[in-house]
């Protein structure tokens, strides 16, 4: 087993912690998180492949994983505001008892 | 694999899996953090120095604080949520582990690459550069995309009823 298998292998593993967590967790917030943790898993793919592929001078898994950190972060700002917005509402983060999308 | 990346692997993967498995939410948080400073540790190790201090000043810095905020600002007095429930928790487990285990599998079986390749250097002024020329277009819509998310992220918190008074 060469070194990108073994990042390859530890990405797979983040990625299915993530998954545990969005699909078991009953707090929306952890949930969000879960899946921020999936995502990166996919950043560390593209980093590994980045230093282990053909051509690491185009910077682009440089540069695919910058972008995808902002949109991982424009991502988290407005799920936590939704997340807040509907707790208002219905005064909790359970997702067992937020079952209605009507006001 | 070296002793290093064992170590940042499993120090990654425990901060992760307790961010998945502790009861409170706060204590999810910075165990979540210490996940994201090992990734970041990760990045280091690959050479990719601003993506890993991009990651830290992101995630460890803006996300996790964001989220014990808004994990303070949900907090009520009514009882810790139930458990989840063990057979959600089982189910989910399983489908996460079959997951783990076809990707795997097709990482596993694939054949390894021939030769070792020298450390790539990625260094601040080259990123610029291509930020400025190359990715100028990705750029400039990235610049948008975070101003909406900004001024949306303020607009759906807002509390309206504030103003209706």
């Amino acid at each position: 087993m060469n070194s990108l298998q073994s990042y390859l292998l530890l990405s797979s593993l983040l990625f299915s912690i993530g998954l545990v967590g969005a699909l078991t967790r009953r707090n929306a917030i952890l949930v969000l998180i879960g899946i921020e943790l999936m995502l990166n898993a996919a950043n560390l793919n593209f980093i590994a492949f980045w230093r282990y592929g053909p051509a690491p001078q185009a910077l682009t898994g440089i540069m695919f994983a910058i972008f995808s950190i902002s949109i991982a972060a424009a991502e988290a700002a407005v799920g936590l505001s939704i997340i807040l917005a509907a707790y208002r509402h219905s005064r909790t983060t359970d997702l067992n008892q937020m079952n209605s999308l009507k006001g | 694999m070296t002793a290093s990346f064992i170590i940042l692997a499993a120090l990654t993967v425990a901060g992760t899996a307790a961010a998945m498995g502790l009861r409170n939410a706060v204590h999810c948080v910075l165990a979540l953090t210490l996940g994201f400073a090992g990734v970041a540790m990760l990045y280091l190790q690959l050479g990719a120095q601003f993506v890993g201090f991009t990651q830290i000043l992101v995630y460890v810095g803006a996300v996790a604080i964001l989220a014990v905020f808004a994990i303070m600002m949900t907090h009520n007095d009514k009882p810790m949520a139930l458990p989840d429930s063990s057979s959600a928790w089982v189910s989910g487990c399983i489908v996460a582990a079959a997951v783990f285990a076809v990707l795997a599998r097709a990482i596993v079986s694939t054949a390894p690459s021939a030769q070792a390749q020298p450390q790539p250097v990625a260094p601040v002024q080259q990123i610029g550069d291509a930020l400025m020329h190359r990715f100028v277009l990705p750029l400039e819509i990235m610049g948008l995309l975070l101003t909406a998310a900004l001024i949306g992220a303020v607009v759906i918190a807002m509390d309206r009823r504030e103003e209706m008074k």
